[in-house]
C-alpha cells in the first residue's frame, strides 16, 4: 500500500471529499431552515416588482438572510445580465418625479466644499 | 404500586430521546444500550418504543415473548402502566415499555404520550425514548418531550445531513423550544465508528462530524462483531462489558451521567505483540 502512494501521488481521499460536500449543503440548508417566515413572501413581491420591468427566471432572483459580524444583513441578488428590459407600465413609476441629478466629480479633483490647499 | 421506590424517595426522570432522521444508524441497539448502562449505575430506568407498529426493541432487549399489553393500551386507557412495563430479568432498575403494532400511525396522541410520561417520571431516574426513523408524526412525537437527545449518527454523509436536521427540529418543534425553556441538552453518538477507514481516509472522522455538526460528543462506539451477537440473543450490549461496543456505552453512560471519561477507540491501541496475534477482536 505504501509503495502504491509513493507510485501514484495523492489522490483526494474520501473522506475529505465527504466533509467538504457535507459543508456547503449544510451551510444552504441551515441558512433556509433558519431564515424568516417572511422571506418567500418578500422574495415573490420583489419577483413582482423586477419583473414589471425587466424580464427575469424565478432563479434569477435570490435572497438570504445572513450575519457579518454583529449586523444582519438581508441579500438580495438579481441577475439581469442579458434580460429584456419592458417598457414601463407601473404607474407609480410614470407619476414619480424625475430622478435628481447626482454630482459627479472627477477622479483627481478636489470636492466644490473642499479648499484649495 | 409496585412501580414506587423506597419511603421518602422522590422520582422525577429526565426524558432522554434516542433520535437520528435517518434509519438504520444503532438507535434501538443504542437505546437499549444506554438504558441498559443506566441501570448498572444504579439508576430507575425505562426505555420506551415510539416505533409504533414497527416494534423492535422488545427483541434488542430480550422480552418479546412478555409483551402482553402496550403503549397504545395505556395511551387509551386499556391497561394500566404497571400491567404494560416489563421488569428486566437482569437489572432490578430496567424495565421496558413495548410499542404496539398497529398499523395507526396517529395512535400515538401528544396529550396522552404527555400523561403516561409524567406518571412514569414520578417513578423513575430517566426515561429513554427510542425514535423511528424519519421525522413524522412518530418521530416529532418521539423528541417533543425531550429534556436531552442523543443523537446517534454514523460517520457517513447522508447519516451526518440528516442529523443536522433532527438538531434543526429539536431547537424549534419541541416542547422546550415551544414553550421557550431551556433548549434541550444535545448529545452526538458516533456509532459504526472504524479507526482503520479513518486512517485510510474512507472515513469521516469523530473530528470532522464534531466540526460539521459541533455539538458536544458524548461517545464513539467503534463498529463491532458483538453488537450483532447482542441483538442475536436479546441482551443490550452494555451488558457485554468485555466488548469494545459494551465498554464505549458504558463510557458514553458515565459522561451523560456527568463523569470524565476519556474517548476510547479514537486512537489506535497499543497491543503486545502476543495480543495483536492471540487476543480477540
Amino acid at each position: 500500500m505504501r509503495l502504491l502512494d509513493l507510485l501514484f501521488p495523492e489522490r483526494r481521499n474520501s473522506a475529505v471529499i465527504a466533509k467538504d460536500r457535507l459543508k456547503i449543503v449544510l451551510a444552504h440548508e441551515r441558512a433556509s431552515r433558519d431564515a424568516p417566515e417572511f422571506l418567500q413572501a418578500l422574495q415573490k413581491d420583489l419577483l413582482d416588482a423586477v419583473s414589471r420591468y425587466v424580464e427575469i427566471r424565478d432563479d434569477m432572483l435570490r435572497i438570504n438572510v445572513g450575519q457579518s459580524g454583529d449586523t444582519s444583513l438581508l441579500e438580495i441578488n438579481v441577475e439581469i445580465d442579458g434580460a429584456k428590459v419592458r417598457p414601463v407600465q407601473n404607474s407609480a413609476a410614470r407619476n414619480a418625479p424625475p430622478p435628481r441629478p447626482v454630482p459627479r466629480f472627477e477622479a483627481d479633483t478636489p470636492a466644490p466644499w473642499v479648499k484649495p490647499v | 404500586m409496585p412501580l414506587s421506590g423506597e419511603e421518602g424517595e422522590v422520582y422525577l426522570a429526565r426524558v432522554i430521546v434516542l433520535t437520528s432522521g435517518k434509519g438504520g444508524v444503532g438507535k434501538t441497539t443504542s437505546a437499549a444500550a444506554i438504558a441498559a448502562g443506566l441501570a448498572l449505575r444504579g439508576k430507575r430506568t425505562v426505555v420506551i418504543d415510539f416505533d409504533v407498529g414497527l416494534r423492535n426493541l422488545d427483541l434488542v432487549m430480550g422480552c418479546e415473548r412478555r409483551v402482553v399489553f402496550d403503549f397504545i393500551n395505556v395511551i387509551n386507557g386499556d391497561a394500566k402502566l404497571n400491567q404494560a412495563l416489563i421488569k428486566d430479568k437482569r437489572n432490578d432498575n430496567l424495565y421496558i415499555f413495548p410499542t404496539s403494532q398497529t398499523r395507526d400511525k396517529e395512535a400515538l396522541r401528544r396529550d396522552g404520550v404527555e400523561r403516561v410520561l409524567d406518571e412514569l417520571k414520578e417513578n423513575f431516574d430517566y426515561i429513554v425514548c427510542d425514535s423511528p426513523a424519519g421525522i413524522e408524526h412518530g418521530a416529532i412525537t418521539a423528541l417533543y418531550f425531550a429534556d436531552s437527545a442523543i443523537v446517534v449518527t454514523n460517520p457517513e454523509v447522508s447519516s451526518v445531513r440528516d442529523s443536522d436536521r433532527i438538531l434543526g427540529i429539536l431547537a424549534s418543534k419541541s416542547r422546550r423550544a415551544e414553550h421557550n425553556l431551556e433548549p434541550v441538552d444535545v448529545h452526538l453518538l458516533l456509532t459504526r465508528y472504524s479507526l482503520e477507514r479513518v486512517k485510510r481516509g474512507e472515513m469521516l472522522s469523530v473530528e470532522d462530524v464534531k466540526e460539521i455538526l459541533s455539538i458536544p460528543l458524548l461517545g464513539v462506539i467503534p463498529e463491532s462483531e458483538s453488537v450483532l451477537r447482542a441483538s442475536n440473543t436479546g441482551t443490550p450490549v452494555a451488558f457485554d462489558q468485555e466488548s469494545p461496543a459494551g465498554r464505549a456505552y458504558l463510557d458514553a453512560v458515565a459522561r451523560f451521567i456527568g463523569e470524565q471519561r476519556e474517548m476510547r477507540f479514537v486512537q489506535p491501541e497499543r497491543r503486545s505483540i502476543f495480543r495483536s496475534l492471540f487476543g480477540r477482536a
